[in-house]
């Protein structure tokens, strides 16, 4: 089996609230994914669930009150603030989601080239523009003139500048019309095929299994589970955690139906499964404990067991 | 808004505050329960010819509305009549000691801006590290301060313990004012101005570093570093060009503060500026020359608040853009 | 600790010191005050601690009172300005556009003087003295608590339950009092405590100048003005002392409205 790019185990991220040492709120919680090249991993969750955080996490960019344990590896080496330096911006690229992201006051052309002037990065610059259909002026105006798909385009340019081996990309269709978000997403498919490790974080479902190669399911700041893409075109029986097949009973082809209540906060202490309180098989035990069940690359969090006949084998 | 429209909207302000603090003063000083220049006239210092003089301008037997217009008019052609203690026009003592208290505020204004912006950036960039902790809790402290005792403090350590700075005055004494040198009279500008330093750096760099901390947590540095962009790179492209022009708006901002507390560090340092001359007028009610000051002063400040409007303009880019 | 129950112990400590300060001045009499020619300008020590002055006065008795001088005439000038303040920034949240505008104008005016000079002048043309000083600083401090009363009631204004009452006919006096005052009451009373210090430092310096209090009463401005003859002949101690004594009067008030204001707003409690 191939080896990952990207391992992280048991990642949990809280943060410290307003100086004080005691109060702090969990936004993941034992967390565990693999990422490997070739593959699209999208990271499905609800909006504002705590999706970013990740991305920081891996980025090493979390806030000065945040606080983190669990391991991340990367290509077999444990990450520490040194290696990210130089893997940031060169083999780890990361397309943010909104214009924000842009120094307002800084021309569009220089944050793409990251402030480089010598005619090589000129000139690719210039060259990755054409390629995303950006009019030459482009480079000499400010965020704020680009409209929706011109800004997302040039996010995305800051990203194709590099050779990463690992891109992040958070919510990148959100506002953009059919043509441009197939656009994004056909430039990832594409830069995969070339062995590289891609992770999207989306909510956006439908987008995910048209495109992704595997889906991370998150909830409540955990993965609850790791499924094939695929699965979700073959039918439910396919999918095996509660949530997961909510989510596809959830989608506008099979039914629209949601379930009620909403995500609970993640709390540490709590050693049951996430779900519990929302769940149609849930079982006494589920209040204390939680099985982790891995298949071979996939994975899923939950105390039903999944080994029995009533679950076909996929293919 | 359109740029020019914003633009002439804070000038007319500008120009209405000036008339009406020429408006407030005067009839302040015309309500006043003491009539300080009835009173002046009665004491019999005056020749007969100085005090038709007085009357004609004053308009003591017109009403009130009249000597208003009287009043202004004569402003307007820069008569702001004669100041009582140095019996002559107001306008030529106020351009006498200007000169001084300019030298004294300008040196001030760019020392405050530069320093203040700096210790403001590093207070920011390394946050909660022992220096900013220091650093603040000595801007806080000097923000409680009175000016006037800072300037104490100085003479004490300074001219008195060390001997090195000279006790006051703008030249030396008993030499003749045109045989004074540049050198001399920044040599006896260094204490005051170093007071009043002391005193309005914290205003700034408090500012500045709150500015520099919200841009170090922002999305598009946060971008910046995902990047790779190096720490060096993001002060000198993203943090200074966030916070400059915030910072020199807020300083043109604080003329108000800077004068008044100039007024206290001439007189500590018996620095012969229009600080002490309004502390003299005030003390001897000569009220011609308190008034002529009080609007002088005013519109000075009232063209540092324009210019600092002005400046709030032109950070944002969406509206400089708007000129393409 | 709670933050809350920390923020509280502070305050409960400053307002107590505050008390103290203003009791023991006004037990002091005139004769603990009294020149004694056999102690002139000694060093601080245990009998003085902060020492005696030309006329062999005690330096902490006479800074005492000044402060306790200086605590009476701040709140006082304070309190009038705030009462101008919530007047002025009522009206301009409350009635029609063009109040507002001409509200608006008046502080940019007010505060584009600068406060000293404003004040000497009013004081002088009061007629100096005491009640001259009270005039010139309860005038120029208004402003800035002015402008925070006007934008909460302008905030509060919009507000729906606002709208509704005023469907029901009440009038503006009504909706002020009922609505708007228990909103705006908090800011007031924060940036109330915050002027305080100002004015304390304008009265010290304006005094000092020579236009307040009359130079036997014992007020900081004086003591500190005093003490400028002896600086020159190396007396330190006149002007450190009583000067330091005023810096922590200032901190500590400036820390009560800090922690005043983490009380009552907890937005703020984040830096």
């Amino acid at each position: 089996m191939k080896r990952p790019l990207l391992e992280i185990n048991n990642l949990s991220v809280g943060f410290r609230m307003n100086g004080s040492k005691q109060k702090q709120s969990w936004a993941v919680n034992d967390l565990s994914i693999r990422a490997y090249p070739g593959e699209i991993l999208t990271i499905v969750g609800a909006s504002g669930s705590g999706k970013s955080v990740l991305a920081s996490a891996i980025l090493g960019l979390l806030p000065g009150n945040a606080i983190s344990s669990g391991e991340i590896i990367y290509d077999g080496k444990n990450v520490d603030k040194e290696l990210l330096n130089k893997l940031r911006g060169e083999e780890i690229t990361f397309i943010p989601q909104s214009i924000s992201s842009l120094d307002p006051l800084v021309k569009v052309g220089k944050q793409v080239r990251n402030f480089a002037s010598d005619d090589e990065t000129i000139k690719k610059q210039r060259k990755i523009f054409k390629e995303y259909g950006l009019n030459r002026s482009v480079e000499k105006t400010y965020p704020f003139q680009l409209s929706g798909g011109m800004a997302r385009r040039v996010l995305i340019s800051t990203t194709v500048m590099k050779n990463p081996r690992l891109i992040i990309a958070d919510e990148p269709t959100p506002g953009l019309d059919i043509q441009s978000a197939k656009k994004t997403m056909d430039y990832f498919k594409n830069y995969a095929k070339k062995d590289k490790a891609i992770i999207l974080i989306t909510h956006d479902i439908d987008l995910a299994i048209h495109y992704s190669d595997k889906l991370a399911i998150f909830y409540g700041g955990q993965i609850v589970e790791i499924t094939k893409a695929k699965y979700f075109h073959q039918g439910i029986q396919y999918l095996k955690h509660p949530y997961t097949r909510a989510l596809y009973r959830s989608l506008p082809t099979n039914g629209f139906k949601p379930i009620p209540g909403s995500q609970p906060i993640p709390d540490k202490d709590d050693q049951g499964c996430i779900f519990r309180d929302r769940c149609e098989c849930k079982v006494q035990i589920c209040d204390s404990s939680v099985n982790t069940q891995k298949f071979e690359d996939e994975m899923v969090r939950c105390n039903v067991d999944f080994t029995s006949e009533k679950y076909r084998l996929p293919v | 808004m359109n740029i020019t429209h914003y633009i002439i909207k804070n000038f007319m302000k500008m120009i209405l505050l000036i008339v009406l603090v020429s408006v407030v003063t005067f009839t302040l000083a015309v309500n006043s329960p003491i009539d300080p220049i009835r009173q002046y006239i009665g004491t019999g210092t005056v020749t007969d010819d100085q005090r038709d003089s007085i009357e004609e301008y004053w308009g003591l037997n017109d009403t009130k509305a009249e000597r208003f217009v009287k009043w202004s008019t004569n402003l307007l052609h820069g008569d702001f009549g004669d100041s009582i203690i140095f019996r002559k026009g107001v306008l030529s003592v106020i351009s006498e000691k200007a000169g001084s208290s300019l030298f004294l505020m300008l040196s001030t204004f760019t020392l405050t801006g530069i320093l203040g912006y700096i210790i403001g950036l590093f207070m920011g960039r390394f946050r909660d590290s022992i220096g900013d902790r220091i650093l603040k809790s000595i801007c806080i402290t000097f923000s409680a301060t009175p000016t006037f005792w800072v300037g104490m403090l100085m003479l004490i350590i300074f001219s008195v313990k060390l001997g090195i700075f000279p006790i006051g005055f703008s030249m030396p004494i008993g030499v003749r004012a045109d045989e004074v040198n540049i050198f001399d009279k920044i040599y006896h500008t260094i204490l005051p101005a170093l007071t009043l330093t002391l005193v309005f750096i914290p205003n700034i760099a408090l500012h500045t570093r709150s500015k520099v901390i919200e841009v170090l947590e922002s999305d598009y540095v946060l971008f910046a570093k995902a990047r790779g962009e190096s720490q060096k790179s993001i002060m000198k492209n993203h943090v200074i060009k966030n916070t400059v022009l915030p910072a020199i708006t807020i300083q043109f901002g604080s003329f108000s503060e800077i004068f008044g507390g100039s007024v206290l560090a001439e007189n500590v340092f018996s620095y012969p500026g229009l600080g002490t001359t309004i502390v003299t007028a005030g003390l001897g009610g000569d009220i011609p020359l308190l008034l002529g000051i009080t609007i002088i002063i005013s519109i000075f400040v009232f063209i540092g608040n324009f210019i600092a409007d002005l400046l709030h303009l032109f950070i944002n880019p969406m509206i400089r853009e708007e000129e393409i | 600790m709670n933050r809350r129950k920390k923020s509280k112990i502070i305050l409960v400590i400053i307002v107590a010191f505050v008390l103290l300060i203003m009791i023991s001045g006004s037990m002091i009499t005139d004769e603990m005050l009294a020149p004694d020619f056999s102690q002139k300008n000694q060093l601080p020590s245990l009998k003085h601690f902060f020492g005696t002055d030309w006329l062999g006065r005690d330096m902490f008795l006479r800074t005492i009172k000044g402060l306790q001088n200086s605590i009476i005439i701040g709140s006082i000038a304070s309190l009038i300005s705030s009462i101008i303040a919530l007047i002025v920034g009522g009206l301009a949240g409350t009635m029609p556009k063009w109040v507002d505008h001409i509200v608006r104008i008046v502080i940019d005016l007010v505060m584009g003087i600068p406060h000293l000079i404003l004040i000497i002048l009013i004081s002088v043309l009061a007629g100096r003295g005491v009640r001259g000083l009270l005039i010139g600083i309860a005038l120029t401090h208004w402003t800035s608590l002015a402008r925070i009363v006007r934008s909460e009631v302008l905030q509060v204004r919009n507000d729906h339950y606002v709208l509704v009452s005023r469907r029901f006919g009440k009038s503006n006096f009504y909706i002020f009092k009922e609505h708007m005052i228990p909103i705006v009451l908090p800011q007031y009373i924060i940036g109330l405590v915050l002027t305080f210090p100002h004015a304390i430092l304008h009265e010290a310096s304006v005094t000092f100048l020579g236009f307040g209090l009359s130079p036997e009463a014992p007020a900081i401005g004086i003591i500190l003005s005093e003490s400028m003859k002896y600086l020159v002949n190396g007396v330190w101690h006149l002007a450190f002392f009583p000067g330091l004594s005023l810096v922590l009067l200032v901190l500590l008030i400036n820390k009560l409205g800090e922690n005043l204001s983490l009380l009552l707003n907890p937005y703020l409690a984040r830096e």
